[in-house]
């Protein structure tokens, strides 16, 4: 395999590994107004991502910053193209990002209850418009022959591309529910369990729908042959119903497998249905963008080959080890800290533990 | 935000300038405040002694307030050269992106997982283990400081790449990073973070010294603040002045507009202040207060060293580029906003560091709480570095113009041809109500936490009654 292909492959990797991670997060986000009943377990909720949203979200940062090196004109037609949406994108994350921190630091009940909102519109916002951009990347979307977006912001929308951000909001959504019934106790984890059940039938028909889709507008929109895109669409769909299976089982940590699989095949399916295009043309075939064509060259390449090989398993290492730190359930007696709320003397803290 | 002008390459501009500027309000504390609260959380871990944890977790809370929105506003500085600066992005996407894409693997990832550890770690890890979660978290984002230094420098003084079908291609990675530019500009930006930080921490003390709270427990931390600020605000000044000559050498029209000089001199003498003398059509200024010599001392290491003209380089220009960009593109930037920036990070960092000095010896003479009007004097200078660091990113982003990439790329030849003025109206609105309904919260959450007694029980969640003090968010 040549560096472009790798690299493809790669930013691949990088997306679907952010759809795995901050998937849940949002998830999370977009049920913080739903399931908790009262500001202790508001709090709890938040603590479950609290220590890894951050590290979460430099996935997408990676992915961005590794689509500008290794793809340059796919990020330009792609960022400028998608301007509108983009700006929605980071006005969302922006509001979210704040939330955690700020949250906590508000004193009022009012405050607290906005940034609880921002999370939730926020993380609602972001996963929807993540469904539509990539979706809108393989329907296509017009591009004139120097490679420019020459359409408008209504161009993203269609059918196939709306499914795409409700199947993804829904995905992240079961795959939140799934999350939190891992990591929290008590009540809230049942109603996490009960809120998984009706995300994960939801889930499963809007993906299963999205993702079977998807090889249809593969073949009919790039030209691709039914196989084999229908390998991660097929994974795809059996990953969910499987979720639905295990939600119902109450196997909470199957089925939290199972999501985050299908959260990660469905990036999978649009980046093997897109291939060798990046972005699909709709004004013209042969303006569509390529992997041959929008990349860098191969010193660039060969580069950013030997920081990823060296980096990538550091930094799942380390991040596997954060999981691994905050593995315990959070609820019941031991309320999770923070710096300001460990007050000295109060917990005992002291140099030699 | 600079000129409202309706073109949309000036709106992308006045749009690039305002976010980053204001993304650079935040960054200087995490990579000042950072090693500054580590160092607190060292030393109490050394000694024992419970007045550093509580500096720790009181000035940690002012870090952490800032750092989300550091992080936030990151986010729009990543996607913006895609959004607005498409060609740009294609031009040097082969070269620039790389250290971009590096700062996310190597740095950044470090930096939020570590610091998401620090946040939540403090009963789960062991003391020793959780401090160095914190120190790892400042080293990442020193190195990420680096990297988009490194990008940023390729900008400034274009290295390590061929132009290969109108396209800037990456020759040599080494070159790229031990570009002499970036490696200036990191020293630089490194030290201005940590006397943003010190002067923040100085400022809070001062604060509470005036009001006459918290003295014994704040005491340390004012020397901590003032070991700290003393020589890395007098260093930063020889430092900022050096790294002047290798602009000299690198971008000579930056000097030259930063002194409003127009013709080419030996033993320029430097203006401290001087009225009019910023056009083309308005060469010599009508009223000015000089130091002799001083110019050429400052761009060039010798008092009678030659310092070229905005004149002389605007002809070499003209006949350099004739071909590529016709015989009518001016290279002249704007003369009369860079000569200010200029003087703006200059006097505020000297302002800065008299006051570092004053506070030193106040306190070594055990004053400094005393004086009260000189513990106001501390709580204003906490605002300098902020000053002095927007004049100095005026400075080198303004001098560089008419370039994008210096020598290669023109700034107006680089924005997204798929953006209208209408969206970038929309994006400018947008970014400019959100980030001043930002800037006004984030002052009154620092305020109210700068104001705090440390270990007092407020960690905003008094007024819930429902919810336990220690609920994390």
């Amino acid at each position: 395999m040549d560096l472009q292909n790798l690299w493809f492959v790669l930013i691949g990797i990088l997306w679907a590994g952010y759809f795995l991670l901050e998937g849940f997060d949002f998830g999370v986000g977009m049920l913080l107004p739903f399931l908790p009943r009262n500001e202790r377990e508001r709090g709890f909720m938040f603590s479950t991502i609290g220590p890894v949203w951050d590290g979460n979200e430099v996935w997408l940062v990676v992915a961005g910053g590794a689509t500008f090196a290794a793809f340059p004109s796919w990020y330009a037609t792609m960022f400028s193209g998608f301007y509108i949406a983009l700006l929605l994108l980071l006005f969302f994350l922006i509001i979210r990002v704040l939330s955690f921190e700020w949250r906590g630091k508000s004193k009022s009940p009012r405050w607290r209850a906005v940034w609880l909102g921002c999370n939730a519109v926020g993380s609602f916002g972001a996963s929807l418009i993540w469904g539509v951009a990539f979706a809108a990347l393989l329907y296509g979307v017009p591009i004139n022959s120097s490679g420019d977006f020459s359409g408008t912001f209504w161009d993203l929308f269609n059918l196939y591309t709306v499914l795409g951000g409700v199947a993804v909001v829904l995905v992240f959504a079961c795959h939140g529910a799934t999350f939190l019934t891992l990591r929290t106790t008590g009540d809230l984890c049942e109603r996490a369990k009960m809120a998984a059940r009706s995300l994960s039938i939801a889930a499963a028909i809007a993906a299963g729908g999205f993702l079977a889709l998807t090889v249809d507008v593969a073949v009919n929109h790039n030209d691709k042959d039914v196989f084999p895109p229908i390998l991660p669409a097929a994974a795809g769909i059996l990953a969910l119903v499987l979720a639905v299976v295990f939600v119902f089982m109450r196997r909470s940590a199957w089925a939290f497998a199972m999501t985050a699989l299908g959260a990660m095949l469905v990036v999978a399916t649009i980046f093997t249905s897109l291939y060798p295009r990046v972005m699909v043309s709709s004004t013209d075939f042969a303006n569509s963008l390529t992997v041959d064509g929008a990349s860098s060259q191969h010193y660039t390449l060969a580069v950013m080959s030997v920081v990823a090989l060296i980096c990538v398993p550091i930094i799942l290492l380390y991040q596997s080890w954060t999981y691994h730190v905050f593995r315990a359930r959070v609820g019941g007696e031991e309320p999770p800290h923070t710096p300001v709320d460990v007050l000295p003397g109060k917990t005992g803290d002291s140099p030699t533990g | 935000m600079f000129v409202l002008a309706s073109t949309t390459v000036n709106l992308a501009r006045a749009q690039f300038a305002t976010t980053s500027l204001y993304h650079f309000l935040f960054v200087p504390l995490t990579l000042g405040l950072g090693p500054i609260v580590a160092t607190m959380q060292t030393l109490w871990l050394r000694s024992g002694d419970e007045r550093w944890l509580r500096l720790t977790k009181f000035f940690g809370t002012l870090f952490l307030i800032n750092f989300a929105i550091g992080v936030a506003t990151g986010l729009v500085q990543e996607f913006q050269f895609g959004m607005n600066w498409s060609i740009y992005s294609k031009y040097v996407g082969n070269v620039f992106g790389a250290p971009l894409a590096i700062e996310g693997l190597a740095a950044f990832f470090l930096e939020s997982t570590f610091l998401g550890l620090w946040i939540f770690g403090w009963n789960r890890l062991s003391p020793r283990v959780h401090l160095a979660t914190l120190w790892i978290a400042v080293i990442g984002s020193w190195m990420s400081a680096y990297f988009i230094l490194v990008a940023n420098s390729f900008m400034q003084d274009p290295v390590g790449y061929k132009v290969e079908n109108g396209e800037a291609v990456l020759t040599s990675v080494w070159a790229l990073l031990s570009s002499e530019w970036a490696l200036w500009a990191f020293g630089h930006t490194i030290f201005a973070g940590l006397t943003a930080g010190s002067a923040v921490v100085f400022g809070v003390c001062c604060w509470h010294f005036a009001r006459g709270r918290n003295v014994e427990l704040f005491k340390p931390a004012a020397k901590l603040a003032l070991i700290v600020l003393v020589p890395i605000s007098c260093v930063n000044l020889w430092f900022g002045s050096h790294f002047g000559i290798i602009v000299e050498e690198l971008q000579p029209m930056k000097i030259a507009a930063s002194e409003a000089q127009w013709d080419t001199c030996s033993s320029c003498s430097f203006s401290l202040f001087q009225i009019g003398g910023f056009t083309e059509s308005d060469q010599k200024p009508s009223f000015s207060i000089e130091v002799p010599d001083m110019l050429s001392f400052l761009a060039t290491g010798s008092l009678h060293g030659t310092v070229q003209g905005l004149n002389n380089l605007n002809q070499q220009y003209k006949q350099q580029y004739r071909k590529q960009f016709g015989a009518s593109q001016s290279y002249l930037p704007p003369v009369r906003a860079i000569y200010w920036s200029m003087r703006g990070m200059a006097y505020a960092g000297s302002l800065i560091a008299l006051v570092a000095i004053v506070g030193a010896m106040l306190y070594w003479k055990k004053r400094l709480e005393k004086w009260r009007w000189f513990c106001w004097v501390g709580v204003v200078t906490a605002f300098l570095p902020f000053v002095a660091m927007t004049f100095g990113w005026l400075l080198t982003e303004l001098g560089r113009q008419p370039w994008i990439v210096q020598g290669l790329l023109l700034t107006d030849r680089a924005s997204s041809p798929s953006v209208s003025t209408t969206w970038l109206v929309i994006s400018l609105t947008t970014f400019v109500l959100l980030y001043a309904f930002l800037l006004v919260l984030d002052i009154g959450l620092m305020r109210h936490y700068a104001n705090l007694d440390p270990g007092e029980a407020d960690s905003g969640e008094g007024e819930a009654p429902e919810s336990p003090p220690a609920v994390a968010y």
